[in-house]
């Protein structure tokens, strides 16, 4: 086959990061290529540049045998090249024809001219099974279908090359067995496709050849058949990774945090949770897996008085506590780690020592009266600060300066050590180097053996499955089913995720 | 019942008519500039920039036509100062417009003074000839009211710049120059806001009063709320604003109903606070208005 | 817990005022030259009128004075990211209310004086109470609903002080009681000014409000909803009663300053009772970063200016309101942040570490 794209010793410099350090692809015609990293590793980079957003600070591209020059995303989509991006770059109050024609606008003397694209809309949705309806107004249509229109879209402009950028982050497995159908027959029809992810098991099903970029250098390309999940890992963080977490076995106590019953409606009315019940016994960990947007969120922010419930049961220790303030709930000892470290766990713009208080900076010690104790909050922050292993090791510091899994483990520091008896994790690795990974789960499970009731929220099925005890399915606002962990295998998992039911002897 | 007839007949319609106007064309100039995603208190200050260049030019030039273009072209070049420092050194964009109101007040009193030795008021000047019962600021505001509505939603431009003001990444992504579409939104209410100042100095009245604009570019901004962002919502919401003006001038002259005027000077004004207490929770924005744009950001 | 940054950072931070009022004084100086007025004359007889002796230093301290507390009305709202614009409206609403309660006879001093202030503080607080409100529940923009406030103020207050208060035929309201005035520094030193202890009040409500802001539990939760309400929604602080504290706050404060004028310059009421104190307390609140200390040099400034610009029209011949053209350009430049910050390479604000 034909290399039908090579970038060459591709750098990409910002001011104090080295995004892309000497990087070389080539992309054959009609295969798929994965490019596989850590979050960080440069592989949006690398792609934005291809695409046009960014110019390489030295290196080249070369496409069908040609050098080029790409100027920006127009150039690109002139070449062929379409990008999918993971964050949908699609404007929810215009319909999918519009999206689709945003930026080369069919018009007749100066009058917009939407007829002949819905046309060729309709016709590429059903040459490619994509079964998109070209009026809809994003807002009103699926996720898994707005993917798709973000691949029409690259289709529209004859795109030869397409970049698929994280794309099974928001899908179920059902819907990612339809994406790889999807795929299948772009290369049928001689498309070629770069995919971008950093799961593993993915990559192995999908892709033809993979390359692995680390710290933003190139560690190598491989053929797909050649290689396994556990060099791809030792690859990707450049040592041996233990993919599973070490846990004593299990000591359940009596149950500490019963939920009945709830129920939330959203803003249209719908049912965001739809008469959601479990139980969590003393020392034990609930998982709760599920695509996102299936009510985790709200299931979350009800439990951490964020969002009233419209009816229902929550108790912590017999202590009745739905629709209570968020501050009564956090007196009535449960931590909450949120899952948009920006948006709710840190005031950025506050010091390490302002962040570690949050939430209870009222109390005693950290003020007596109206008046901050700046003693004592300096003596919490002097012994967190190791303890967690926070760095860099300066309590003065302002948040927003500290990576991802610095900031995270500000607010673990403080939402385990105010003792929680229940404490509710919400996708807490998220964005968080490995290093930084493999210490929270610890500390979760710590919190477990001590006998504390854990909920753990998360979308990556592998933290799921190696930190619960017991696993719970969300879909719709439901709970699907409960399994051991024990029980629960990624298959079933997955089509529990689906909204299906699963029989056990099936 | 005399009141009631005082109050709804044909002299009201005309008066609110001639009191929309500047309140609808100012407001559908907001109207670009928020739907790009720039934020525009300043409309205030860009009409009473517009309604002092209007008579200024008519001064000099003996033409009102002459000023009506000159409001337009300085409406324009004084939005420009909001845009440059809004979308491209990224400042708060209702602190711009609040600096650009100051400007706008100190400058048109501090030039009134430099040259026409007047503090308060201008000299008077030709005004705008009348077309038929109404000046023909009347018939162009509305004719401007129906152009924006089709280019808004007709035109490839208009779509760019609902895309732009809801999703300026998306937007980019695509090739679209999300800058350039907003400052030509700006400048474009700049030139509106001018237009609606120049209908208050040379076709309502045939002079230039300190201060004369006395909230109505705020009225304007309520009107564009009220209106949800749209041309004939932000053209209703003016005409009900402008009806209550007009009848405030004819319940003063009914002081019999007991109620001193200055009660009634508060009318619109409070108004506009009940529409945007009433309205809001069905009202939203544009979903990027108010944020600048960064390139690359995700 | 550290307050503020390091020196570095600190100066820094000063350096962006610093540079947009040196940036305004040159635009200042051309527009006076294309007016066909020498810029050197009218500045340095704006200089002479703000500071020549010891009766001008008085009178732009006097003239400091409101500046103070509007300024810190704007920055205290501005600290919880609210724009308060209202300050005008709520100084003349407390203005009118003291110049009222002045009046009431038979109160010893000790009494009347503070219930005086009091009084209009309240009155400051209640006028921005139906802004703060709607903006709490509902999500209103406090900015257009604190300026429609400002303009229902004019007309009551015009109202409620010559038609009400006034005596027939008069244009001011009723002189206060003695016991209601603020002690003017005239009353020992041969000085024609009307300095008053109203200046040191503005001092000790400047700290009153620095300890609030950085020492108290209060301020720690009115800054954090000002940086993330989110945030500070998540660690159980009540977004919505924040926001109204802190309007009310900042009402009582811009009434406060009306209040010293009518008890320590005017003693009533009386038309033309702000020269527009409100609008350039915005200007004294973003120069000053709104840090009680940036607000203090602010208003001083902005006090020397007006201060100086009777004398500057005096002796130059410059009409007063290029004070008000400076004004608005400073404005233009503190808020144009990025523009600064990268004549000084500094790193632009509010970007995530990377």
């Amino acid at each position: 086959m034909e290399a039908i794209l090579e970038m060459k010793s591709i750098t990409k410099e910002f001011p104090g990061v080295l995004a892309n350090d000497n990087v070389n692809l080539d992309l054959k015609k009609g295969e798929v290529h994965a490019l596989v990293g850590e979050n960080g590793a440069g592989k949006s980079t690398l792609m934005s540049v291809l695409f046009g957003i960014y110019q390489p600070t030295k290196g080249k591209i070369f496409y069908k045998g040609e050098e080029l020059k790409i100027d920006g995303p127009n150039d690109a989509i002139d070449l062929g090249i379409g990008m999918v991006h993971q964050h949908f770059m699609l404007v929810h109050t215009l319909t999918v024809a519009e999206n689709i024609i945003l930026g080369s606008e069919p018009s007749d003397k100066g009058r917009l001219k939407l007829s002949n694209a819905i046309d060729k809309i309709k016709s590429l949705s059903d040459e490619y099974g994509l079964n998109v309806n070209p009026n809809a107004k994003i807002k009103d249509i699926p996720v898994g279908m707005q993917q798709r229109v973000e691949i029409l879209k690259a289709l529209y402009r004859d795109a030869e090359v397409l970049i698929l950028d994280e794309p099974t982050a928001v899908l179920t497995p059902q819907e990612v067995k339809g994406l790889y159908k999807i795929m299948d027959t772009l290369t049928e029809q001689g498309k070629s496709i770069i995919f971008i992810t950093h799961k593993l098991k993915e990559v192995l099903t999908v892709s033809d050849r993979i390359t692995v970029l680390r710290k933003g250098k190139s560690i190598g390309t491989v053929n797909t058949t050649d290689t396994s999940e556990t060099q791809l890992a030792e690859m990707m963080v450049g040592r041996k990774v233990i993919l599973k977490v070490e846990k004593k076995p299990a000591n359940f106590g009596s149950i500490k945090v019963e939920v009945k019953d709830l129920k939330v409606s959203n803003t249209r009315g719908m049912l965001a949770l739809d008469n959601v019940s479990f139980d969590i016994r003393e020392g034990e960990i609930l998982g709760v897996a599920g695509v996102e947007g299936n009510g985790q969120t709200e299931l979350v922010e009800v439990l951490t008085g964020l969002r009233k419930a419209d009816s229902g049961l929550f108790k912590l220790e017999g202590q009745k506590l739905l629709n209570q303030s968020a501050r009564k709930i956090k007196e009535a000892k449960v931590a909450h780690v949120p899952e948009d470290r920006h948006k709710h766990g840190l005031v950025l713009d506050y010091s390490i020592e302002d962040n570690l208080i949050l939430g209870y900076h009222y109390k005693k010690p950290f003020a007596k009266g109206i008046n901050l104790d700046f003693n004592s909050m300096a003596e919490h922050a002097e012994r967190l600060i190791p303890d967690y292993d926070i760095r860099p090791r300066n309590k003065e510091i302002l948040a927003r300066s500290l990576s991802g899994g610095n900031q995270q483990k500000i607010i673990i520091a403080r939402e385990f050590d105010m003792g929680p008896e229940f404490l509710i994790a919400s996708q807490p690795t998220r964005g968080v180097d490995i290093g930084a990974i493999e210490f929270i789960h610890k500390r979760i499970v710590e919190q477990r053996d001590q006998g504390k009731a854990v909920l753990l929220v998360s979308a990556e099925l592998s933290e799921i499955m190696s930190l619960s005890d017991r696993i719970a399915v969300m879909y719709e606002g439901r709970i699907v089913d409960i399994l051991d962990a024990s029980e629960a295998t990624e298959e079933k998992l997955g089509l529990l995720m689906a909204g299906s039911t699963v029989k056990s002897e099936e | 019942m005399e009141i009631f007839q005082q109050i709804f007949n044909l002299e009201t319609f005309s008066s609110t008519l001639r009191m929309a106007i500047p309140l609808m064309v100012a407001a559908i100039g907001g109207m670009f500039s928020e739907r790009s995603g720039v934020v525009n208190i300043a409309l205030e200050g860009m009409m009473l920039a517009g309604a002092f260049v209007a008579v200024v030019a008519s001064y000099f030039t003996g033409s009102a036509w002459l000023g009506l273009l000159a409001a337009v072209i300085f409406g324009g070049l004084f939005a420009l100062i909001h845009a440059v420092v809004s979308i491209r050194y990224h400042a708060d964009q209702v602190v711009s417009g609040v600096a650009l109101n100051l400007l706008a007040a100190g400058g048109t009193v501090f030039l009134l003074n430099i040259l026409f030795n007047t503090s308060g008021t201008s000299p008077s000047v030709n005004a705008l000839p009348y077309w038929g019962p109404f000046k023909p600021t009347v018939y162009l505001g509305l004719l401007i009211v129906l152009i924006s509505h089709y280019v808004l939603f007709y035109t490839p431009f208009g779509l760019r710049v609902r895309a732009v003001g809801e999703h300026p990444h998306a937007a980019d992504s695509v090739g679209i120059d999300v800058e350039k579409i907003r400052y030509v939104c700006v400048i474009l209410s700049g030139m509106l806001a001018g237009f609606a100042g120049a209908h208050l100095s040379i076709g309502v009245l045939s002079i230039f009063r300190e201060g004369m604009t006395a909230g109505r570019g705020f009225i304007a901004l309520a009107a564009l709320i009220f209106g949800k962002w749209y041309p004939f919502g932000a053209m209703g919401a003016s005409l009900l604003f402008g009806f209550f003006q007009a009848i405030e001038i004819r319940l003063q002259g009914i002081e019999a109903i007991g109620i001193p005027a200055e009660f009634i000077q508060t009318i619109p004004y409070i108004l506009t606070i009940i529409a945007l207490a009433g309205v809001i929770g069905r009202a939203t924005p544009p979903a990027a208005s108010g944020e600048p744009f960064e390139k690359g950001k995700r | 817990m550290a307050e503020d940054i390091n020196f570095k950072n600190l100066l820094k931070e000063i350096s962006i005022p610093l540079l947009a009022i040196l940036s305004s004084f040159i635009i200042g100086a051309l527009i006076v030259m294309a007016s066909g007025y020498d810029p050197i004359a009218t500045y340095s007889a704006l200089l002479q009128g703000a500071f020549g002796g010891l009766n001008s230093i008085a009178d732009t301290l006097l003239a400091a004075t409101p500046l103070i507390f509007t300024g810190l009305a704007v920055a205290f709202a501005f600290r919880c990211g609210l724009f308060n614009i209202g300050g005008e409206g709520q100084l003349l609403v407390g203005g009118l209310t003291a110049a009222w309660v002045g009046t009431f006879k038979g109160i010893p001093m000790i009494i009347h004086l503070p219930l005086t202030l009091v009084a209009a503080m309240i009155a400051g607080a209640l006028w921005v109470a139906i802004p703060a409100i709607l903006k709490a529940k509902l999500g209103v923009h406090e900015v257009i609903t604190t300026i429609m406030f400002n303009y229902i103020s004019y007309s009551l207050v015009a109202y409620f002080s010559l038609k009400v208060l006034a005596n027939p035929g008069s244009i001011q309201t009723p002189d206060i009681e003695p016991s209601a005035y603020l002690w003017r520094l005239s009353n020992v030193l041969d000085i024609h000014s009307y300095f008053n202890i109203g200046f040191l009040i503005g001092l000790i409500v400047l700290f009153v409000i620095y300890y609030l802001l950085w020492k108290t539990t209060i301020g720690y939760e009115i800054r954090a909803v000002g940086i993330s309400p989110d945030a500070a929604e998540y660690g159980g602080i009540s977004a919505a009663k924040n926001i109204i504290l802190a309007m009310l706050i900042s009402g009582a404060l811009a009434g406060l300053g009306g209040a010293e004028r009518a008890m320590g310059l005017f003693h009533n009421y009386r038309n033309g009772f702000s020269a527009e104190y409100g609008f350039t307390g915005i200007a004294v609140a973003l120069l000053g970063r709104n840090h009680p200390l940036g607000v203090l040099f602010a208003a001083l400034l902005f006090g020397a200016l007006f201060n100086g610009q009777d004398y500057m029209n005096m002796l130059a011949g410059v009409p007063v309101d290029l004070v008000t053209i400076l004004q608005a350009v400073i404005i233009l430049f503190v808020a144009a942040d990025l523009l600064f910050r990268r004549v000084l390479a500094l790193k632009p604000e509010g970007r995530k570490g990377e």
